[in-house]
């Protein structure tokens, strides 16, 4: 078996005392796509929300359980150094309004108070734009304000943005499901790409999709982590009745 | 569209009322004015004498008067009603404190300024008097700096209404955002809040400022009405507003009248103008509008 560079071990989330995550244990390996899959409401988002700590933010949420990054237990480490060290994109694209493209890709650094020198900013920016295949497009007006570029674009942004801070796993909640046909399939490509360097965490309720890019998939459903194995296994022989019915499409 | 309703036409005759009367009111004040402008000319608005017993008058004192109350009041207030707003929209948005504090300053809105003025007159007289002797300085205790005090207090729930209600509405996306960057809370409401919502929060302070520019009966009573140019921002003084409302009774020339008219005219530009420079300043700071 390959190495997992972050795992669960029973890991619940609370809103209040409603309980969404039931005590998910999950591995994630290095440098591959593991989709987290499910139907809405089934708590995917809110599991991967407790990798980086950003549950925590929502009044009245609570985590029970283990994460590991690198064997290190993620809530004994300082919240934002974890989530530094692990990346995410948001469903909708949210570049910063108030600042450039450039600014945005290197917002981490700006809004952490990181000096960087200007040469070692441009290279940063290129990087990260090159990474997420946003460069030729945007290279000629990186000084004006992201928010006239299209949602797919806005979206690679956001991926540089996270890219930028150099992460060692990328979650993704359901990055593409604001985009269209086009623009998911440079998204997914992108991943594809991405997950030559770096671990990728991509929540999604599009079953193709998963198949498509995943290396592993994991299988939400009220909360529980029905079955999770290589992304092939799974689909070809689903051990699990709910995940077959959910894959052929009965529900979901 | 081209069909007259009653209705329609009844919504047409509020809006032209109201414009007769916002014109009427600008054309009445010039007609008002203009003894005095053909007297003394448009270097009325920067003489320095005001004098009725020698029938000669200059608006200098009163505009230096209101502009330095009105700012110093703004420079006391903000800070105050920017940490009330950040309160209110970013850390306690619900709950009982929440709207405790809330009723609280709206009820600061509410009080009369006559009820200001007379506690102005009552506890802070007294106080900066003593805080004069202190400082070994001419103990009026009216003044210049009083009068700021006593606005500084009343324009909070200004600023600090309309800057919660803009920073509520920063969109949680862009919080979310900032913090799976690594930003701590403090760093979130620095770099990504309060610049989203800076034209609203602008926007507040510009309400203020109106509201300090034409404020009267607060100031009038603890101002000290002296009709020289201010020494210092103790010195008892006169603002456009408290000028005309402790003279206007008394004005018996007819030169001494249309000057306290002027003087409204002044105030009633002044004031306009830095409302069409707010709108300006906002266009240009809000997000839709930045290039």
């Amino acid at each position: 078996m390959e190495s997992a560079i972050l795992k669960t071990e029973n890991l619940s989330a609370y809103y209040g005392n409603n309980r969404v995550v039931k005590s998910v244990t999950l591995p994630f390996y290095e440098r591959k796509i593991t989709v987290v899959m499910g139907p809405s409401g089934c708590g995917k988002s809110t599991f991967i929300r407790c990798l980086n700590r950003m549950h925590e933010l929502v009044p009245g949420a609570r985590v029970e359980g283990r994460v590991y990054l690198r064997n290190e237990d993620v809530y004994a480490m300082d919240p934002t150094i974890v989530r530094r060290k692990i990346g995410m994109v948001f469903q909708k694209p949210n570049p910063f309004p108030t600042m450039s493209i450039y600014d945005n890709v290197i917002a981490g650094y700006k809004l952490t108070g990181i000096k960087l020198k200007k040469s070692e900013a441009d290279r940063i920016v290129e990087t990260s734009l090159r990474q997420a295949a946003l460069w030729d497009e945007v290279k000629d007006f990186l000084h004006k304000r992201g928010t006239f570029l299209s949602g797919g674009q806005q979206q690679r942004l956001c991926i540089a943005r996270a890219l930028a801070m150099e992460p060692e796993v990328l979650l993704l909640d359901e990055p593409t499901s604001a985009l269209d046909p086009v623009a998911t399939a440079r998204i997914e490509e992108l991943m594809e790409e991405l997950s030559k360097t770096v671990t990728i965490v991509l929540v999604t309720h599009n079953i193709a999709q998963a198949s498509r890019i995943s290396h592993y998939t994991a299988f939400f459903y009220m909360g529980e982590l029905v079955e999770f194995g290589p992304t092939e296994r799974v689909f070809t022989v689903p051990r699990d009745r709910r995940t077959e019915e959910y894959l052929v499409g009965k529900f979901g | 569209m081209g069909r007259k309703s009653p209705f329609k036409i009844t919504l047409l005759l509020a809006a032209a009322g109201v414009t007769v009367v916002a014109l009427a009111t600008m054309l009445s004040l010039l007609w008002g004015s203009t003894p005095a402008l053909k007297a003394f000319g448009w270097k009325f608005f920067f003489q320095k004498e005001w004098n009725p017993a020698m029938d000669r008058f200059g608006a200098l004192p009163f505009l230096i008067g209101t502009l330095l109350t009105s700012f110093l009041a703004l420079l006391l207030s903000l800070p105050l009603s920017l940490s009330i707003s950040l309160l209110l929209g970013e850390y306690l948005k619900g709950g009982k404190l929440s709207s405790f504090i809330r009723s609280m300053v709206d009820l600061i809105a509410a009080v009369p300024s006559v009820i200001y003025g007379f506690w102005g007159l009552e506890v802070l007289v007294p106080a900066v008097r003593e805080m004069e002797m202190k400082m070994d300085i001419v103990p009026y205790g009216v003044g210049i700096f009083t009068a700021s005090l006593i606005l500084s207090v009343m324009i909070i729930p200004n600023t600090a209404s309309l800057a919660r209600e803009v920073i509520q509405l920063v969109p949680r996306d862009l919080k979310e955002a900032a913090y799976s960057l690594g930003a701590t809370r403090y760093e979130v409401i620095k770099k990504v809040v309060v610049p989203y919502a800076r034209s609203g929060i602008i926007a507040g302070i510009l309400l203020s400022l109106g509201r300090a520019l034409g404020e009267t009966m607060a100031v009038t009573m603890v101002i000290g009405n002296s009709s020289e140019i201010p020494k210092s921002l103790f010195s008892p003084a006169n603002t456009m507003a408290s000028v005309i409302a402790n003279e206007f009774t008394e004005a018996t020339g007819d030169l001494y009248y249309s000057s306290l008219i002027a003087v409204g005219l002044l105030l009633f530009v002044i004031t306009t103008l830095f409302g069409i420079l707010g709108r300006y300043v906002i266009k240009k700071t809000s997000i839709e509008g930045g290039k």
